[in-house]
């Protein structure tokens, strides 16, 4: 796992570079996307060409078999790294090749297909510039599709100046670009060999798809008489037609480009001449066009992948890059801290776990927070932040269950084959709190001595320069019920989800939200309820999730049933209900829970645009605001509520649009992630600091947002609903 | 067939790409007029899928070495088909050796036949499919000059050319 240092120093050396380059590609796929008429039909279609695609994969790859050998190849699928590598060899042995030129493939770097080839002296360039970089400096790739995107221009004109003492020093993007144009054109023409990876293999014609934007693969692939492509089995789809949604999304999910400059379409062996570049005699027609072709499937975990339940949709990912792009920590940190082997990124999870195991996932998986950001980024609809709660479950149970006193005190062990003892804390933070609200003061009193937080510290990794929360004393539950109803006549009915840190931290906000409801005519309960279970979920207890999201389910059910709305302040416990119980409780009482929850502005925006009054709710004219709204809100498409709302309560509103707070649940609390964490809440700091917003009172929806805005700004923040009440 | 044209040439000029049209009874002032020298090319029997046009009286050296294609500024090959909604060009890889004209240079001119334009990349993809169906062939997708951002800034001819310019050739009245 990185630790604090090691993520202190990537942040420092490539964290500015990362955050301008992946936050430019993801502005772009705003963009892009956004102009895109049947952009959610053509990612339904990638999706399902995928789901079909692997779900008849062993028939594909006979099929694919059979084409590629009538079109005069040669397909060998390899069990493993080692295996594809002896195969490699041995082609380049028989072609008796000095070089070998390569076109960026993340399958070839996963192989690491280089030093087998240069241990029996084979000399391999890279042809794609920013691996060419990271050749001649010895790096690893930091991101999927932009291998050196955490290397600045003038890191890399010392680079060049440095290695190869050019006449002139190299300077600007546009000399160390021609000067790699020209030192690798001479390298690329006098090769024997070339390797390429493959996008996507049509097994009805043994086309395959090659998206570049240089023209490098263009080059490997005309240069030399031999070609052998390296690919994962899963890169195999039906037919050339099926291309075509992939086309209009790859280059637009990654980089934002509209289609990136080359999509080769090669149904190898090509017909292109095979020339001799130092002739000076021969027309090029009169070259003959004997080619050999090589197609090298690797299993190396996949097949295993697709037996498993939950890792196969990572066998649909067409590494894009739109889940790191998106990603508010990989944009702080890059793929040398969020990524295994050799992919990185959010959807690098489940790659890493099924090609080299837990241990490796294990890395770097706690930096997926879990937002849910990257989910409607992803063209093939991988529920990427599920795999990583997945994984994260396999590593906890992996692990010896730890025996620490203190947590086994405090929060009862629920999780049988145990978590480690911060993952428990945070999981089974309603224990927590429970106990704070009930011997609050003391517990608020106690939690800021400096010998609690140290402990705090050592003991479970909580950073001591994070406020914790306040407990109440009187929970909302308690509130609530020593008080009648305030409507006779109620339009609608609703039970309000006492959420754990609204019944006992944020008590207020649970008050506001029964009155604004009560204002607008709705009869309002707010019974004891478990809490949703998004605690032990991000710490990858899934086990205990279930059990919580098993008695919400239990607990709420006697009030659905009696024709009540279930309405929720916390928007990543509303996605609980909407979205990730799908994956923990029986399908009936999925479908009850989600179909009557609303997020509690949601709920508002239905009730004003079904003919309640704004004038019962507390309005302004024309004050200015600014909102944050929640990752997980977003995600569902909520944000716009909250704002109509607002507007229509007659407030000025401007919203922030940076991926997220940085804080995402326990997240920020956590003395590893604590700095990493800040810096990610900075891009949001200055977007509240602009010209024109500093001076806003801040709302947000998020109890983790409200912490994070608290540390990162002057202006305390409160939560929307807060405004409204009369 | 006016809306496909006019929504390719908009979508080339978007790519920094330029256009020029001609009749086939000109095209070969077009290709004079649209090649910075030395120029090398694939002969119009492929390109325009007609043996009486030739590139004779053009600077264009046909079929030329491969000495003489590395020292060429501009190559000029055929394209089979334009794609409207992104101004691709779809190339296709042949025993001529189209691809090798159309990558190693830094000025790359394609012609196009106007009727050869489809509306958008379905449709591009649907023809490509039922040919690479009938035929095993090979095809690049091509949309604007080569360029990479991997030195720190966007920078056109990263591999392949830096300059497009598409010569379309008009149906005959």
């Amino acid at each position: 796992m990185a630790t604090a240092d090691e993520i202190r120093e990537l942040m420092r050396t490539e964290g500015a570079a990362i955050a301008e380059n992946t936050q430019g590609f993801n502005a772009g796929r705003y963009d892009s996307v956004g102009d895109l008429e049947d952009y959610e039909d053509l990612k339904r279609a990638a999706r399902s060409i995928k789901e079909d695609a692997i779900a008849e994969l062993p028939e594909l790859l006979d099929q694919l078999t059979e084409t590629v050998e009538a079109n005069g190849g040669t397909v060998y699928i390899a069990d493993d790294a080692a295996d594809a590598n002896e195969y490699i060899r041995e082609v380049a042995d028989e072609r008796a090749a000095d070089r070998v030129v390569k076109s960026k493939s993340m399958t070839s770097e996963e192989i690491e297909v280089n030093e087998a080839l240069e241990a029996d002296g084979v000399d391999v360039v890279e042809t794609d510039l920013g691996e060419w970089v990271l050749q001649v400096a010895d790096e690893a790739p930091s991101h999927i599709v932009a291998p050196a995107i955490h290397k600045s221009r003038e890191s890399i004109a010392t680079l060049f100046n440095e290695r190869f003492d050019p006449d002139e020093p190299l300077e600007t993007a546009e000399e160390l670009t021609h000067f790699a144009r020209e030192k690798l054109g001479e390298q690329i023409t006098d090769a024997e060999v070339g390797i390429t990876g493959a996008n996507f293999i049509a097994a009805d014609t043994g086309t395959m798809a090659l998206v570049t934007s240089e023209g490098n693969a263009r080059k490997t692939v005309a240069a030399t008489d031999t070609h052998v492509a390296v690919a994962g089995v899963e890169k195999v789809i039906p037919t050339v037609a099926d291309l075509h949604p992939f086309i209009e999304l790859i280059g637009r999910s990654g980089t934002g480009q509209d289609i990136t400059s080359y999509v080769s379409l090669l149904t190898p062996p090509v017909d292109t001449p095979v020339v001799d570049f130092t002739d000076d005699e021969t027309p090029l027609s009169e070259f003959d066009s004997e080619r050999d072709f090589h197609l090298v499937l690797i299993d190396n975990g996949r097949l295993e992948m697709r037996d498993d339940e939950q890792l196969r949709e990572t066998l649909y990912c067409i590494r894009c890059s739109a889940c790191s792009n998106s990603c508010a920590n990989f944009q702080s940190v890059g793929g040398h801290a969020f990524g295994g082997e050799t992919y990185s990124g959010g959807i690098a999870t489940g790659w890493e776990a099924g090609i080299e195991g837990l241990d490796v996932a294990e890395e770097f998986n706690d930096l997926c927070t879990g937002c849910t950001r990257c989910v409607n980024a992803c063209p093939v609809g991988i529920d990427i932040p599920w795999i990583n709660t997945v994984v994260r479950d396999r590593i906890n149970r992996d692990k010896d269950t730890p025996g620490e006193w203190l947590v086994d005190g405090l929060t009862p062990d629920e999780e049988d084959d145990g978590a480690p003892l911060q993952k428990r804390f945070f999981g089974n933070f309603e224990t927590v709190a429970k106990l704070g609200s009930a011997t609050a003061p003391v517990s608020n009193w106690l939690a800021d001595t400096t010998l609690a937080r140290q402990t705090m510290s050592r003991v479970l990794g909580i950073d001591p320069r994070r406020d914790l929360p306040t407990f109440e004393r009187e929970t909302l539950v308690d509130w609530a019920a020593a008080r009648d109803s305030q409507v006779d006549d109620p339009e609608r009915r609703a039970v309000l989800y006492p959420d754990l840190y609204t019944n006992h931290v944020q008590v207020e906000r649970g008050k506001a939200a029964v009155k604004v409801l009560e204002s607008l005519g709705v009869d309002v309960v707010v019974p004891p309820a478990p809490s949703s279970g998004r605690a032990p979920f991000s710490q990858g207890m899934v086990a205990t999730a279930t059990d919580h999201a098993e008695r919400v389910t239990e607990a709420l059910a006697p009030h659905i049933q009696d024709g009540r709305d279930v309405v929720v302040i916390e928007p990543s416990d509303h996605a609980m209900f909407t979205r990730e119980y799908e994956r923990l409780i029986d399908e009936s009482a999925f479908a009850d829970i989600a179909a009557n929850s609303y997020e509690v502005f949601e709920y508002v925006f239905g009730l004003l645009d079904n003919g309640a009054a704004v004038d019962s709710l507390s309005t302004v004219e024309g004050a200015e605001i600014a909102y944050h709204s929640h990752c997980q809100q977003r995600t569902l498409g909520l944000e716009a509520h909250t704002v109509a709302v607002l507007e229509e309560c007659g407030y000025d509103v401007v919203t922030s649009d940076v991926e997220c707070c940085g804080m995402a649940g326990s997240f920020g609390y956590k003395s590893d992630y604590y700095e990493l964490s800040m810096d990610v809440g900075d891009r949001l700091r200055t977007q509240l600091r602009d010209d024109g917003v500093q001076d806003r009172p801040v709302v947000a929806s998020g109890t983790s947002c409200l912490e994070q805005i608290d540390a990162l700004l002057e202006r305390q923040p409160s939560h929307p609903i807060e405004l409204l009440a009369t | 067939m006016e809306s496909k044209r006019a929504s390719f040439e908009g979508s080339l000029e978007a790519l920094g790409v330029s256009v020029s049209s001609t009749p086939e009874s000109e095209l070969e002032a077009a290709v004079t007029e649209a090649v910075t020298e030395p120029a090398v090319g694939i002969g119009l029997d492929e390109t325009v899928g007609d043996e009486a046009f030739s590139l004779a009286e053009t600077p264009v050296t046909v079929d030329p070495t491969p000495v003489g294609l590395r020292e060429a500024t501009t190559g000029v090959t055929g394209a089979e088909l334009g794609v409207g909604d992104y101004g691709s060009l779809v190339l296709t890889m042949t025993e001529q050796a189209s691809e090798l004209v159309s990558l190693f240079v830094e000025r790359h001119v394609a012609i196009l036949h106007e009727e050869d334009i489809q509306p958008d990349m379905d449709a591009a993809v649907a023809e490509l499919d039922e040919r690479f169906t009938e035929t095993n062939g090979s095809a690049i997708i091509a949309t604007g000059p080569s360029a990479t951002a991997d030195m720190g800034a966007l920078v056109k001819g990263a591999h392949g050319p830096k300059e497009v310019h598409v010569i379309i050739v008009e149906e005959a009245a």
